[in-house]
């Protein structure tokens, strides 16, 4: 059983407007690299160039915060959830 | 004393048979000092709600006016509005529903100079803001003056509600240090939303400062909110405070209020 991702609104267009998507690996930093293979250029959106997810994204193990476990090394199994969550600002104000 | 005239033991007699609110509750909601960041998307339905559950002392901070284009979502206004100062428009739009509720209007930009004096008075502060240089300046002065921040943000579809209370769990640097860089987060009126997310999220944020004022329940406060309304979906997330968070760690280095430039626009 492989791991689902759930993919934020803003980085929809790049799944085809897919809001959860499957991925496979061992660990967080596995299933960017599953979710790349599937998604060319979704990986550069998520994290920095040496591999750290973005300062203003944070992914969640299951209800957990990667960033307190052991970052994209934390190891993650079938059946798993992945959320990626950046910041979004708007109250549409204007 | 709860001491009510007759008209409000009328008015709130649906939270006084509360007994998680009773009188004393009541009393405290008339009480309250609440800051609305934003008469907008989120503010909108958050004043409303707040000041239809009787809390006695709302600020409201807005620099913009009414627009044709904001009616899809915010509520407080109306289409023989438009051009009116929001905050104007929102001050009738809660006085007619509620004359208990005293409306303090404040129609000014925040910044680093004038929000000390903003919030001085008020004890907590509802970020319905549609920024991040805002959100993080709004941050930064809770942390600073121990406000608790009652956050909501909303885009398209999702939304996105917390409670930061300093000390008791974490800030908002906690979970993000620092602004996204122009081109790759959506901000401002990029994207689109539907305009009763607004209704949603503000709602939540209403739900949980009528909690923290009456001391009831558990607030969202160390929990991420997430609504998917296409989903129909909630979601609650864990947020930890960040020992090394510059604003609220152990070692702060922000020990003064940023302004950050204001960064629309996305490829």
């Amino acid at each position: 059983m492989p791991i689902k991702v759930r993919i934020p609104t803003p980085l929809m267009k790049l799944t085809n407007n897919q809001s959860e998507l499957s991925a496979e690996g061992e660990t967080i930093a596995d299933m960017l690299n599953s979710l790349e293979s599937q998604y060319a250029g979704i990986k550069e959106r998520i994290c920095e160039e040496n591999g750290t997810p973005r300062r203003f994204i944070n992914i969640y193990l299951n209800e957990e915060d990667i960033r307190f476990l052991d970052g994209e090394k934390t190891a993650i199994k079938d059946g798993d959830e992945v959320s990626i969550i950046p910041a979004i600002a708007g109250g549409l104000n204007g | 004393m709860t001491d009510f005239t007759d008209e409000q033991v009328e008015r709130y007699s649906r939270h006084i048979i509360l007994p998680e609110v009773g009188g004393v509750g009541q009393r405290k909601l008339l009480d309250a000092r609440v800051l609305l960041i934003g008469a907008g998307g989120l503010g909108s339905p958050a004043a409303y709600y707040l000041a239809a559950a009787g809390v006695g002392h709302l600020g409201i901070v807005d620099f913009d006016r009414v627009e044709l284009s904001n009616l899809q979502r915010q509520i407080l206004h109306s289409t023989e509005r438009i051009g009116m100062l929001k905050t104007e428009s929102a001050r009738m739009t809660i006085q007619n529903l509620n004359p208990d509720v005293q409306v303090t209007t404040f129609n000014e930009r925040l910044t680093s100079q004038n929000i000390r004096a903003l919030f001085e008075n008020y004890d907590y502060i509802v970020d319905g803001s549609d920024n991040f240089p805002t959100r993080f300046l709004i941050n930064d002065a809770c942390v600073f003056m121990n406000k608790v921040n009652i956050h909501g943000s909303i885009f398209r579809f999702e939304g996105q509600a917390t409670v930061f209370q300093p000390k008791a769990g974490p800030c908002y640097r906690c979970l993000y240090p620092e602004p996204p860089p122009a081109g790759l987060v959506p901000n401002c009126q990029e994207g689109g939303v539907l305009g009763v997310l607004a209704g949603i999220i503000g709602n939540i944020q209403a739900v949980e400062t009528l909690k923290l004022i009456l001391g009831i329940g558990k607030p969202l406060t160390g929990s991420l909110l997430i609504y998917d309304a296409l989903e129909t979906e909630f979601r609650k997330l864990k947020l930890k405070r960040d020992v090394e968070c510059a604003v609220c760690g152990e070692h702060p280095t922000i020990t003064e209020l940023v302004d950050y430039e204001e960064i629309c626009g996305i490829s």
